[in-house]
């Protein structure tokens, strides 16, 4: 009985609308915060930060982008590469055109050009649904690769074809460029996702929400009682898209320093990003966060446990990688569609009346 | 109810020789009849009869190719459903429409998607939450509630509506068409599938809507006995055409309708 919801009634909605309206939710977050911020930026080794906690940080926002779109909204996107692309070479026009700007509003703006892309990307979803809209996001991912291939001015004509971060500060702290440390870079991010996952959150509860919600629910009865299908899918189209495209930003200027843009923002990113939502669970910023840890961290496992313990060959523990993904996916798509979010949930349920079930 | 019959001036809507098919299929023909302020109408008639089909021409959710609405005074002209909602207009469905993955409380909190203040809950300002659009929230919310405690589904506020029996869904939609504050309230078969009890429920809170509202109500019904005991005057439909009009009492007796109920060939 750790975990109670009875015997906290709220005395008005305000308490209510909160968050999270238990106490023992409220605990917990506060000691995730106090640990991301005050714990893993002085224990992590440079490893940590480059392969696992960055990458799950750039990966969730990218997450919460498509799941406001595909699981708030109802629009299956497989154009998400294409639009962290847009973020990535956005944020490298704009870092080499304008080395003075502020980073962050170099961040900021990349967003904006990747939610005008998704816009534009998004007026098909006027007449076409389902399948065929993500048929028409399809052609976006390839349309806009095969773009910034062919177009060398958005490399700034580098021969290599990769475009580089340089390096920038924010507050006096190298955030980008070969110098940044791995701790700066992993607090930045840390920030910036808590400021992106808090504003996803507030999105989703409030009217904007559920506009999304009631026209992925019932297109038809969301018209007729006021909703405007159009707006409010294109609404969603650029709001996902702009934090799709600043994960794309993340990925490019945080992470990786140097990218290939076609072949780092490829279609498996755009799958790799749609497991996320579907094993985190759809509809949920908590289960966006948990697929991503989970797609940056299974494959990690899995090789240390095969490689490291039963002396597999680094190929077939790829190989088993791939079925053990493959099964999770049907396994979520099949028995628990929401997710992992919706299994944590279950268990807080479970605790909730622990030891008497009844 | 239909005992002391109540007087009803100002015509809210009428409808005037309406004709809508579908290809071959003609599912209404000519239909004019009027809708007074205030008043529960009903409209009846055997399946396929286009009941349906006319509550979905008055909301403006299929065109009719043929004659015209005049509502609140001023003939409309192909509205779209939005425009409808926004012109006053709600309803309910016949397969309950209701936003399945959403909780009861969020369900009736989009029939205030008009009412909300849009500056006040704009993209930056949601985002941020603490504030106008916190504000805008409340209000919305005081006003849920009272929907809530009217239709006595406080117990259910927080259940995803989809794990709700039939007869609460049905609930829930009137609660979601009443927070848009209707003046016209359209309610397709409020009462198909429930049990005596759920039926005079329904029953009560259409007609405390109808009293401590004034809201005017547009009902399809297959239950007669809760036809003649709640509406002020009913129409019937048989196969697209109107073939009977006016009080409950005077529609029980018309031939053709006796008729059409009993299935005679035409
Ligand atoms: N969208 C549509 N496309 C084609 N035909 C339609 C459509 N909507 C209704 N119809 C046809 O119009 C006729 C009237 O249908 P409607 O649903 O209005 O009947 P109803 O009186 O509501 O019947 P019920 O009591 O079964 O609900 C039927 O023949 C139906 O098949
Ligand atoms: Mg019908």
């Amino acid at each position: 009985m750790f975990y109670r919801e009875a015997g906290q009634l709220k005395s008005s909605y305000a308490g209510d609308e909160a968050i999270f309206p238990i106490v023992q939710d409220r605990w917990a977050m506060a000691v995730l915060l106090l640990f991301v911020f005050g714990v893993l930026p002085f224990i992590g080794t440079e490893y940590f930060y480059q392969a696992i906690l960055i990458p799950v940080m750039v990966y969730s926002v990218a997450a919460i982008g498509l799941n406001l779109l595909t699981g708030y909204c109802g629009q299956l996107s497989l154009g998400t590469g294409a639009f962290m692309a847009v973020g990535a070479v956005a944020c490298f026009k704009l870092a080499t055109a304008f080395p003075e700007m502020n980073l962050i509003i170099v961040f900021v703006l990349s967003g904006l050009v990747a939610a005008g892309t998704g816009l534009l990307f998004g007026i098909p979803s006027l007449r076409i649904k389902g399948f065929y809209l993500a048929v028409a996001t399809l052609a976006a991912q390839f349309f806009l690769s095969w773009l910034f291939n062919k177009v060398t001015w958005f490399q700034n004509y580098a021969p290599s074809g990769t475009i580089t971060m340089p390096p920038r500060e924010v507050f006096g702290f190298v955030i980008t460029g070969a110098h940044a440390s791995a701790e700066a870079r992993f607090v930045f991010c840390a920030i910036v996702v808590t400021i992106l996952a808090l504003a996803a959150k507030n999105i989703v509860r409030g009217p904007i929400g559920r506009s999304w919600m009631a026209i992925r629910d019932q297109d038809i009865a969301a018209e007729l009682i006021g909703y405007r299908p159009f707006q409010t899918k294109l609404m969603a189209f650029s709001v996902s898209s702009f934090y799709v495209g600043f994960a794309g930003a993340m990925a490019f200027a945080l992470w990786l320093g140097s990218v290939e843009t076609a072949e780092a923002f490829d279609i498996n990113q755009s799958f790799q990003i749609l497991f996320m939502i579907i094993i985190g669970g759809l509809g949920s910023i908590l289960g966006s966060f948990l697929g991503a840890a989970f797609i940056v961290l299974m494959p990690i496992i899995l090789t240390n446990v095969f490689v490291g313990i039963f002396d597999m060959q680094a190929v077939t523990a790829k190989h088993i990688e791939f079925i053990v993904f493959g099964g999770l996916i049907i396994f979520f798509l099949i028995v628990e569609p929401q997710g992992m979010a919706r299994l944590w949930q279950l268990t807080k349920e479970k605790l909730r009346s622990w030891p008497f079930p009844y | 109810m239909s005992a002391q019959e109540r007087v009803f001036n100002e015509t809210l809507l009428s409808v005037e020789n309406i004709s809508l098919s579908f290809g071959a299929v003609k599912a209404i023909s000519d239909v004019s009849f009027d809708i007074k302020k205030g008043e529960i109408r009903a409209i009846i008639g055997p399946n396929g009869a286009g009941k349906t089909s006319m509550l979905n021409c008055i909301n403006g959710f299929y065109h009719p190719q043929l004659g015209q609405m005049v509502y609140k005074g001023a003939v409309r002209k192909q509205m779209k459903p939005h425009e409808t909602a926004a012109n006053g207009v709600a309803r309910t469905f016949q397969n309950v429409a209701l936003f399945r993955g959403m909780t009861t409380l969020d369900n009736i909190m989009t029939g205030r998607n008009l009412k909300i203040n849009k500056w006040k809950t704009w993209l930056l300002a949601a985002a941020i939450f603490v504030g106008p659009t916190r504000d805008e929230e409340r209000v919305h919310r005081a006003f849920v509630e009272e929907i809530i405690k009217f239709l006595e589904i406080e117990a259910i506020r927080k259940t995803p509506v989809g794990r709700l029996p039939y007869g609460l869904q049905k609930r829930v939609e009137l609660g979601r068409a009443l927070a848009a504050e209707p003046e016209l309230l359209l309610l397709d078969e409020p009462m198909a599938g429930m049990n005596l009890e759920e039926k005079q429920d329904m029953c009560r809170f259409i007609l405390d809507v109808n009293d401590e509202f004034g809201t005017t109500i547009a009902l399809i019904e297959h239950d007669m006995g809760v036809v003649m005991d709640i509406s002020d005057r009913v129409v019937v439909l048989d196969h697209g055409s109107k073939i009977a009009d006016g009080t409950p009492d005077e529609v029980k007796k018309n031939q053709d309708v006796i008729d059409a109920y009993l299935g005679v060939p035409h």
